[in-house]
């Protein structure tokens, strides 16, 4: 990616509002650890960021509860203003841009034809597949037109949250509005070729947001995705089941569990499998990186996962409180 | 109580067909940005730029009741969470109310006061981000920002509170941190803003004051939402349980999130938030508020208040009657006069269609109670892409709720309004000083001004209510009591083959019920009516507009092409339009005919 337009790469914009060089290398080793990369990766971040400019971003909302957006806004390392003030350019949000109606859409409009193949395209929320698009609509066009022509000229498209990912809640049985994710939105457009961006698939309800932003800045750096397993998910976040680094997975080793929410066995941290927990299925972030500057996590504050990261989590048989096994 | 032009029960049409023979001119805004979700607003305005006609219409569907049915009562909180993630606490609350009373299930007196502190966590978080991420671009011109004097906007803020950051060290910091991002030519989320507008009257010091402040409560929001970390495991959408809250105490150990460490946490982050509200929310709304007094005039919708009450601090019996913000209905802006609501009765909560995209088999004339809430999709709109709706024909995915037959307005104003018609001395002080301040009669809570006062009194309100929840909940901690659920009832097979309840709360954006009946452990009908669908409906069958459109007929657009003031007093309700529009037919499963792709 080159400078374009005559804007100032990353450091120099950087450099002009007063951050330091180092706070910025610290910056790019905690993103690095918490991608799972070699120490000597944060230098590859550090170098990619300070010398491209600041790429555009047109976050599209469909079928969506906000629950992605507030998500992200949580996000603490980094957290959000420095991604959109600092690193690169949210051209289209709907629920933090200034811009409204028409003003709203040129702008969008405009980043997309001035960025055009170099963009990232962000979507959250469910897309009505069926009738007409009239299901969500946004200045009187369907959100699946919508995404169909912004992911055109994108150079890559995340999908975040389990709507935009797998359908979602608007997709659970009996699916009233025909809603599927971005990869049912897209595949006509993908088969023939007129979509090329590789889709990463950041699941959860919503997502992790240091996984969120955690995805951008490797594509950033690396001008492709991290690895994606079959479910198109980036596996630094998705390798593992919550399960596996649970604090409460001793107790399950042992055979100990929790049969009410507030008895001896939940007081003292016990598994939470007879209560419904769906970690063992569920691959997710949530115990590692943690919650709202790690503070909790599901599982830590008593309840069991849901299961929010995986596709048709909403229809499991024995529902939320049903135990696995 | 001031005299007003429009009164309830007016029939809105009139005015429009008042409008000069000139053909009206249309105006769209549609996304309505800076809001939760799908919003579009028509505007028909005369040749003087006057709106004589506006319609409210919701653009997005889901249809998340009709994937209820059928499921584990017990795992509607989690469905109904997700019909907002901004407001993610507020539809499980309901949702788990409504569960509860149906089988007459008593939660233990720890639950309430989590849940309590978890609500009132999630309006002070809801409220300041509002003002500052989704309201304040209306009024702050960011760009008029770069001519301040850092010197002076300090000088200010040392005026307004003791906040720590009031140096001209750190405005000019900010001022320079500004500059940067404008002079990069990458504008981001301020492309394409209506800067420069006529209607932007801050002076450059204070535009600047505003922008330090949108900055900061970016960050001060995360520490916030650590309250529903530690008791639901995460936020957005944090984890509720039907009888009481999944959070086990651990009170001598680490083993749970509950833990003594957390609990101080919990204590310190009550303090950051009133300290925020005090020091900068509160003086800040009184200063941007001094320069727009001509904003209390106008925008004040349809005059009548629906609130039902929030906060009880008893359980079972006891927790309709102990709730702190009180329930009930202002018609005609009749402060002497508050009217009990009853939502068992069929003839006083009911929605309808007579302009929403549904069909009701008795025609779309008549309101249904929720109880008995039908609804099937009928779309009749323009194919998309699409310029204009007819809005003498249905136009929204939203239906309108009536309260016997009349609009009412939810939100901050109805609940101020009636908790200072109930003779509350807090809200009296605070009401009474803030006018005083602004040198504004009592009738000037009736107009755009007056929601925006209403939001940030009632944010102090319950902020200082906080440390109270939190220490009865220590007290009892300290005692010895741990109970935070109650297993008697969370078996379906010890449930009555038929039951049906309401779960009432107030959320921040104002009255919220879901409605449910359980038949044989199963869900048989469930039916949400929620704030934005009060705010934000069309016309009803007898002509009369929703508080949006509403509050919208009147106004004097500077410059048509550029419509600042109708989003002024449309995000002046704070709108959260993915909550309106979930409302589908329970019966209606084989209207849809998905088409596979």
């Amino acid at each position: 990616m080159e400078a374009r337009n005559n804007h100032p790469t990353l450091l120099d914009h950087l450099r002009r509002q007063g951050v330091s060089r180092r706070d910025f290398l610290n910056w790019c080793a905690y993103t690095a650890s918490i991608l799972a990369l070699p120490p000597s990766a944060s230098q590859a971040i550090a170098q990619a960021l300070a010398t491209k400019p600041r790429p555009s971003v047109i976050w599209l909302s469909v079928q969506e509860c906000t629950g992605c957006s507030e998500s992200i806004l949580r996000s603490f390392e980094p957290t959000l203003e420095s991604l959109m003030f600092d690193q690169f350019s949210l051209d289209y949000h709907h629920v933090l841009q200034a811009a409204a109606g028409n003003a709203a859409e040129q702008a969008r409009d405009r980043a997309i034809e001035q960025n055009f193949g170099k963009y990232v395209l962000v979507v959250d929320g469910g897309i009505p597949l069926d009738r007409d698009g009239y299901y969500s609509t946004t200045g009187g066009k369907s959100g699946r037109d919508l995404v169909c022509e912004a992911a055109k000229g994108a150079a890559l498209i995340i999908a975040v949250g389990t709507c935009a990912t797998y359908g979602g809640i608007p997709a659970a049985s009996p699916n009233p509005t025909g809603a599927g994710g971005v990869h049912d939105a897209l595949r006509e457009l993908i088969d023939n070729k007129d979509v090329a961006a590789p889709i990463i698939n950041v699941p959860g309800c919503p997502p992790v947001p240091e996984v969120m932003t955690g995805v951008v800045v490797y594509f950033l750096t690396y001008g492709k995705p991290p690895d994606l397993d079959n479910l198109g998910r980036p596996i630094p976040f998705f390798g593992r089941t919550v399960h596996d680094d649970c604090p409460r997975l001793p107790f399950f080793n042992q055979g100990l569990f929790a049969k009410s929410f507030d008895d001896e066995g939940a007081q003292k941290g016990y598994c939470l499998k007879d209560l419904g927990c769906k970690g063992p299925t569920t691959f997710n972030a949530c115990t590692t990186v943690k919650w709202n500057q790690k503070t909790s996590f599901p599982m830590f504050s008593g309840h069991g996962c849901l299961g929010c990261a995986q596709p048709k989590f909403w229809d499991r048989e024995g529902g939320f409180y049903g135990k696995l096994f | 109580m001031a005299s007003s032009s429009k009164k309830a029960g007016e029939k809105p049409t009139a005015a429009a067909k008042n409008a000069p023979a000139s053909q009206p001119r249309r105006i769209v805004v549609d996304p309505v940005t800076r809001i939760e979700g799908h919003l579009r607003i028509e505007a028909e305005t005369d040749a003087q730029g006057v709106i004589t006609r506006a319609s409210s219409s919701g653009t997005m569907v889901r249809g998340i009741e009709l994937i209820l049915k059928g499921r584990d009562p017990r795992d509607a909180w989690a469905f109904t969470q997700r019909f907002c993630g901004v407001c993610t606490v507020v539809h499980s609350i309901a949702s788990i109310r409504a569960v509860e009373y149906a089988l007459g299930y008593v939660i233990p007196e720890n639950a309430q006061y989590i849940r309590n502190l978890m609500i009132a966590a999630q309006y002070v978080h809801d409220h300041v981000m509002h003002f500052y991420h989704l309201h304040a671009l209306d009024w702050v011109d960011v760009v008029s920002a770069l001519k301040a004097d850092p010197a002076a906007t300090s000088k200010l803020q040392v005026s307004l509170s003791p906040w720590p950051n009031n140096s001209p060290a750190y405005f000019g910091a900010v001022q320079q941190k500004l500059k940067g991002f404008v002079e990069s030519g990458q504008l981001g989320i301020f492309a394409n803003g209506y800067w420069g507008h006529p209607e932007y009257k801050l002076p450059p010091e204070v535009n600047l004051l505003a922008i330090a402040h949108y900055l900061e409560a970016l960050a001060w929001q995360r520490d916030v939402v650590k309250i529903h970390a530690i008791f639901g495991g995460k936020n957005p959408h944090p984890n509720f349980v039907v009888g009481g809250v999944p959070c086990a105490i651990s009170a001598s150990s680490h083993a749970t999130a509950v833990n003594g460490e957390n609990l101080r946490l919990i204590g310190e982050v009550i303090d950051k938030m009133r300290q925020f509200v005090d020091q900068v929310y509160l003086p800040d709304t009184l200063a941007i508020a001094g320069f727009y007094k001509d904003w209390a005039t106008r925008g004040e919708g349809v005059g009548n208040f629906l609130s039902y009450g929030e906060f009880p601090t008893g359980v079972g019996a006891a927790e309709r009657a102990t709730l702190q913000f009180p329930a009930g209905v202002i018609i005609n802006r009749d402060l002497s006069k508050i009217q009990p609501v009853d939502f068992e009765d069929p003839t006083e909560i009911q929605e309808f269609v007579a302009h929403s995209w549904y069909s009701y088999s008795a025609g779309k004339q008549v309101g249904l109670h929720p109880y008995d809430g039908e609804t099937k999709l009928e779309y009749t709109g323009p194919k998309p892409p699409y310029e204009q709706l007819d809005v003498d024909q249905s136009y929204s995915w939203i239906k309108s709720p009536r309260w016997k037959g009349l609009p009412v307005e939810v939100g901050p104003l109805a609940r101020v309004l009636i908790l200072y018609a109930s003779g509350d001395v807090r809200t009296r002080g605070l009401v009474d000083h803030s006018l005083g301040r602004l040198g504004l009669p009592i009738s000037a809570l009736f107009s755009t001004l007056g929601r925006i006062a209403a939001r940030t009194i009632e944010t102090k309100l319950i902020a200082d209510m906080m440390p109270g929840m939190y220490d009865a909940l220590m007290a009892n901690i300290a005692r010895g009591d741990l109970r935070t659920f109650d297993d008697v009832l969370f078996d379906p097979t010890t449930w009555p083959k038929k039951a049906r309840g309401v779960g009432m709360m107030e959320a921040p954006r104002g009255a919220l019920a879901h409605w449910l009946t359980i038949e044989e452990g199963r869900i048989g009908n469930y039916q949400a009516v929620v704030p934005s669908t009060w705010n934000a409906g069309p016309h009803d069958a007898a002509g009369r507009e929703g508080p949006y459109e509403a509050a919208l007929r009147g106004h004097k657009l500077q410059d048509s092409s550029r419509p600042l003031e109708i989003l002024r007093t449309i995000h002046s309700f704070d709108p959260c339009l993915a909550c309106a529009v979930h409302v589908v037919d329970p019966n209606g499963e084989e209207l849809v005919r998905v088409r596979v792709l």
